[in-house]
């Protein structure tokens, strides 16, 4: 058969044997399904949109029935949903999967799947849809039941049901840019008669009205637009700190006040639109700066994917309990793909607990009846009965919230690069007004008040205050573009800053998909090889797909009679051989030494155990190279909850011993950057799982290494490509180069600011100076900024 | 030259009606998503019949308005299976 068949749903390669249906190739049943869903609807358009678009889901990720059984309580339904009046309601779901145009089409035809559906509207940035649709047809359990049949698995969590309103301020931000940009542009036609040759001969009435239309105009840019630099100025100002906000407030007001004064004088019409200007193009670079990633969330904590409800068993049968109310000694039912919620002893059946969240090992852990089983994994495969130990608050993994709420990044995380500038230059623009004010007042004195005011003005630091936000905002969607993701502008800075960088092991530095596979044992023949490839291809595993993928050979043999037992194993015939495969356990029947650390699969073939084979993580392509560079430049430290058998692999990789930290709990992840916090080093954390959430939040930068960039990822600062992992120092290096353009940015503006100066010391700014010279400096600096960032990311090959 | 009053008073009030076009839009949400709907205007209105009819043929068949709110459109559909 054609290996190379693809499924016309996912675009997956269909394997040797294709599951048909109406001659259309698929990969897996799953595929097959959402076809056949969509056929019957008439929605194959979806097929024609973007060719296999389809989103594939392997069997054994699919949520089990129950799973989403909670959603007929009251009490969660009032909370998803936004709205619901007249059995009419309102619900919108985060759908991470959402990922092209036939998505949104699909999604936005729901009600030829379901009538009850009355409108769906995605929101592709977010990846978001908004669905109304009637309750008595259609109800919020199917509704979510049926994005699950056609493979969009919508986010529901504690996190998505106290979701902060973000989009409110970006609303009031473009509110500000329109007035402030309606006020500039209508002022700028007032002002404009004043500069031409022979304006003295314009009728003191219309001076008079053009006058005070301005003032008319610059009164709501200065309540409404500029309010927040007079608030931050006035707040920081309060705390005993000179921020960039408190020249821009002073040159404001001073601009308004000297125009007041020249328009009630009859003396000129003032800066009005030197004022407008000024807010319009700072608010413009708060735009700019404030990009933000709408589908990325770095703000995420366990909430964000432990589960709303869970399964309770009491005696009157099964019950579903919002997670608040569970309780230690409690027994619950976990099903297969749910999250185990707190802390808990397994009761009955086999546990296989995928920790992927927690600590970025992807490989299930098997846990039996009366084992410990801690927080945050998933279960994998059959339900399983759990009594619970401690309470979700109470649990290892949560406590790390509920001990550390950030100290530092209140207060050190606003002594940016800027507001340290400008404390000299506010300090030093305010004397050289005094003294050129001193000046005048004893030389001639009509001219003091107005060159006082006058250096106030044209020092206002718009273009100082526009140089950071176009260069890091630019440096920010560089960054985004090749894969690495930042909160913030504000991070480029402190990654800026960094002097110690420390890793975690597991899913950071190793790679959690791909691992190195030996068998240890004697060697197998091409043919056992073989044998044993076809009967892995018939579980979907993980262990039993990696062995699939690393035996090399397509011509696969017959397994007659396969068992997949869960948990345990998988046996079945191979040309006429029996062959098991599976833990220890299942096919030696020894316990023995588990809790290894390498994941072991063994194997009988025949009539005898022949040997396992060993999984060993990987590390990450281009690990060696990155370390190399880091090493130059930073101290480095490593921080693995694992035990000590890779030490002497790690050894290669960082050089000494001194840094290395085995069994490293959550809480001394914590605990460790604190103390290297204390010891004055800023410090850079990388890491993936919940584990290293606490210590992501307590550095001065946490970045997360993720596959999937719109999966779960703990609270961070900046999210990485799995896939630009070596890249990381090339990133780094680019903010400093950032830095020297934000540093030329300054000099620029400074420059600006002499000329500005000069005149205004000798009181000689006329309007049509201010007028030139302001917008002038702030457009130049712009410009600079932006195209020395582009021009040096094409030349840094990230 | 009091025609520069009416001139100017006409402008303003333009540009005012421009601000609250602006500002409407602004609250209206228009400025929430900029990407979906330059997709969404390429989507043919009616979900296609056959496969088939990619050809152009689909632009031909009769114009079957999709109304959400009446609701007409869906139930037609589900029915028809």
């Amino acid at each position: 058969m054609n290996e190379d068949l693809k499924c016309i749903h996912c675009g997956n390669s269909c394997g040797k044997t294709p599951i048909l249906f109406e001659g259309n190739p698929f990969c897996c049943t799953g595929c097959s399904s959402v076809f056949q869903i969509l056929n019957v609807n008439q929605l194959k358009q979806y097929y024609q949109i973007e060719p296999m678009a389809g989103i594939r889901i392997e069997d054994d990720k699919r949520p089990a029935n129950e799973t989403y059984a909670f959603l007929e309580l009251e009490k969660f339904k009032t909370k998803i949903l936004s709205f619901s009046e007249g059995g009419i309601s309102k619900v919108s779901f985060f759908i991470p999967e959402i990922h092209c145009a036939s998505c949104i089409w699909l999604l936005e035809n729901l009600h030829s799947l379901n009538a009850g559906v009355i409108q769906s509207f995605v929101n592709f940035p977010k990846k978001e849809i908004n669905i109304t649709f009637r309750e008595n047809e259609i109800q919020l359990r199917q509704l979510v039941e049926l994005l699950v049949s056609i493979h969009y698995i919508p986010e529901i969590s504690q996190h998505s049901i106290e979701k902060p309103q973000t989009g409110h301020l970006d609303k009031k931000l473009f509110l500000k840019i329109g007035v402030a940009a309606f006020s500039f542009m209508n002022a700028m036609i007032y002002h404009f008669p004043q500069y031409l040759p022979g304006h003295e001969l314009l009728e003191d009435d219309i001076r008079r009205m053009f006058g005070w239309l301005s003032v008319l105009l610059a009164i709501p840019v200065l309540t409404f637009s500029a309010s927040d630099y007079f608030l931050t100025a006035w707040k920081s100002l309060k705390k005993g700190i000179i921020s960039i906000d408190l020249p821009i407030a002073l040159g404001l007001i001073t601009l308004f006040t000297q125009s007041l004064a020249e328009i009630l004088s009859g003396k000129g019409i003032g800066y009005i639109d030197s004022l407008t200007g000024l807010v319009f193009f700072m608010l413009i670079g708060r735009w700019y700066q404030g990009k933000t990633y709408q589908a990325l969330s770095f703000e995420r904590d366990y909430k964000t994917y432990f589960p709303l409800a869970v399964t309770k068993i009491s005696a009157s049968g099964n019950e579903t309990i919002p997670l608040e109310d569970l309780q230690s000694g409690d027994r619950i039912l976990v099903r297969n793909q749910e999250i185990v919620p707190a802390d808990s002893i397994l009761i009955i059946g086999v546990a296989s607990i995928d920790y992927s969240f927690v600590t970025g090992e992807s490989k299930p852990v098997l846990k039996h009846p009366g084992d410990f089983v801690f927080a945050g994994g998933r279960q994998i495969g059959a339900a399983i009965e759990l009594t619970i130990e401690k309470e979700v608050q109470q649990s290892y993994l949560t406590q790390l919230w509920n001990q550390s709420e950030n100290p530092y990044t209140a207060s050190n995380k606003l002594n940016t690069v800027v507001n340290r500038v400008s404390q000299y230059f506010t300090v030093i623009v305010v004397l050289i007004a005094i003294g050129s004010g001193i000046f005048w007042l004893l030389n001639k004195p009509e001219v003091a008040l107005f060159a006082f005011t006058s250096v106030l003005i044209i020092a206002c630091p718009c273009a100082l205050a526009l140089t950071v936000p176009f260069t890091f905002g630019s440096a920010i969607r560089q960054f985004g573009r090749k894969g690495f993701y930042l909160k913030n502008t504000a991070v480029i800075e402190h990654l800026y800053k960094v002097d110690t960088v420390v890793f975690d092991k597991t899913g950071t530095i190793t790679n959690t998909n791909s691992s190195a596979i030996r068998f240890v044992g004697p060697q197998l023949s091409g043919e056992q090889l073989l044998m044993i490839k076809s009967l892995a291809f018939q579980s979907s595993h993980p262990l039993s797909k990696a062995i699939c993928e690393s035996i090399e050979g397509n011509v696969l043999n017959e397994v007659i009679g396969f068992q997949e037992i869960p948990s345990l194993g998988i046996s079945g015939m191979v040309k006429g051989i029996r062959i098991n495969m599976g833990s220890r356990y299942f096919v030696t029947g020894e316990t023995g030494t588990e809790e290894n650390l390498k994941s072991e699969v063994w194997v009988f073939f025949q009539d005898s155990v022949i040997g396992h084979f060993q999984l060993e993580n990987e590390y990450r392509p281009g690990l060696h190279e990155l370390i190399g560079r880091f090493g130059k430049k930073y101290q480095l430290h490593l921080l693995t909850g694992d035990n000590e058998a890779e030490k002497s692999n790690l050894i290669r990789y960082f050089g000494n011993e001194k840094y290395l930290h085995f069994n490293q709990s959550p809480t001394d992840k914590l605990n460790y950057i604190r103390k290297l916090q204390k010891d004055g080093r800023k410090v850079l954390m990388i890491g993936d799982g919940l584990n290293d959430a606490g210590a992501l939040n307590e550095s001065n930068v946490g970045i997360v290494i993720a596959d999937n960039v719109f999966n779960f990822s703990p609270a961070c600062d900046a999210i990485l490509q799995s896939k630009q992992f070596g890249k990381l120092h090339r990133f780094i290096d680019f903010t400093h180069q950032s830095m020297k353009i934000v540093k030329a940015g300054f000099l620029i503006s400074f420059l600006y600011n002499l000329i500005g100066l000069s005149f205004a010391v000798q009181g000689n700014l006329t309007p049509i100076i201010a007028a030139i010279l302001m917008p002038i400096s702030s457009v130049s600096v712009v410009v600079f900024a932006s195209f020395s960032v582009n021009l040096a990311a094409k030349g840094f090959r990230f | 030259m009091s025609v520069v009053f009416v001139l100017v008073l006409v402008a303003i009030v333009m540009a005012f009606a421009f601000l609250m076009a602006f500002i409407w839009a602004v609250k209206n949400g228009q400025y929430e998503d900029t990407y979906t709907p330059s997709v969404r205007i390429l989507f043919e209105d009616p979900p296609v019949k056959e496969a088939e009819s990619r050809s152009d043929q689909s632009q031909l068949a009769e114009p079957e308005k999709r109304k959400p709110e009446t609701g007409e459109g869906e139930s037609r559909s589900v029915q028809s299976h």
